[in-house]
């Protein structure tokens, strides 16, 4: 499946390449970001996208890899193999959220 | 405000893979075996990992208890001799030496801990080893509690001598703890 990336030239960015309005988010500009970040993402991480949005509506705040890993029920290894680098900042990047803050 | 910038999603993807020699390390020496010295060093070992920085936890003296199956959920901080000891009221040292005191004031200290969401110390540790810390125990250490390896946490890598560890942590960034 070919993705196009040409979405993602016409929405703001910061400077780390988190998308500034959340509401410019759709599955395809998370898709676009991922496969820009050369992640093919699964149903795993449609999953874990998914409940990390909701986490942000409801709390205002995208959730740590521990609450991820607790809410959905998926280990902290298993989380690393999906997305290497770091879990939580790289699933928000792609849900089109703010980085996770706090010390867990 | 620019759009997608690729050239750091570039930069940033090819970062993201483990192993690289020009990665930013992070060789935390764990020195300290209370409760309230556990936690610095687990949580700079996790946010390394969630940040894609590579890390090694070295647990020496005190800080063996960290990984010793006895000890690691009934770590203690200190209510004798202990100069900020007034975390939500004042406890004199007098005071602070009667029996059961040391416990009360660990037990308090859990709670708190446990409010902001960090997990006890044998749980972080196994959240560590899972998001990719490196755990060594010293074995000089070792030596001289008269531990033996089934004494230590299953999951720890190595118990490792000082030539190691400054093998071991070259090019890192070493934080003594």
């Amino acid at each position: 499946m070919s993705i196009n990336t040409s979405i993602l030239d016409n929405l703001e960015f910061d400077e780390e390449n988190y998308l500034v309005n959340a509401s410019d988010w759709t599955p395809e500009v998370g898709a676009a970001i991922a496969h820009e970040l050369g992640l093919e993402l699964t149903d795993q991480h449609w999953a874990v996208i998914n409940f990390a949005r909701k986490e942000y509506e409801e709390s205002g705040e995208s959730p740590t890899i521990r609450r991820i890993s607790k809410g959905l029920g998926i280990g902290t290894k298993e989380l690393y193999d999906l997305f290497p680098g770091g879990p939580g900042k790289i699933a928000a990047q792609i849900a089109g959220l703010k980085k996770p803050t706090g010390c867990v | 405000m620019p759009g997608f910038n690729r050239e750091i999603a570039k930069a940033q993807a090819a970062g993201a893979a483990e192993g690289q020699p020009q990665k930013r390390k992070l060789f935390l020496i764990c020195s300290k075996g209370s409760l309230d010295m556990a936690y610095p060093p687990l949580i700079l070992a996790n946010a390394a990992r969630a940040n894609g920085v590579e890390c090694s936890m070295f647990f020496t003296f005190w800080g063996l208890d960290i990984i010793t199956k006895a000890k690691i959920n009934g770590l203690h901080v200190a209510t004798v001799g202990n100069p900020n000891m007034h975390p939500w009221f004042h406890i004199p040292t007098m005071v602070g030496g009667l029996p059961g005191m040391s416990a009360m004031a660990s037990a308090m200290m859990r709670q708190e801990i446990a409010k902001l969401g960090i997990p006890p110390v044998g749980e972080f540790l196994q959240m560590c080893k899972d998001a990719g810390v490196k755990l060594y125990g010293c074995l000089a250490t070792v030596d001289m509690m008269r531990l033996k390896r089934e004494d230590l946490v299953d999951y720890l890598d190595d118990v490792i001598d000082a030539n190691q560890f400054i093998e071991m942590s070259e090019g890192a960034q070493i934080i003594f703890i």
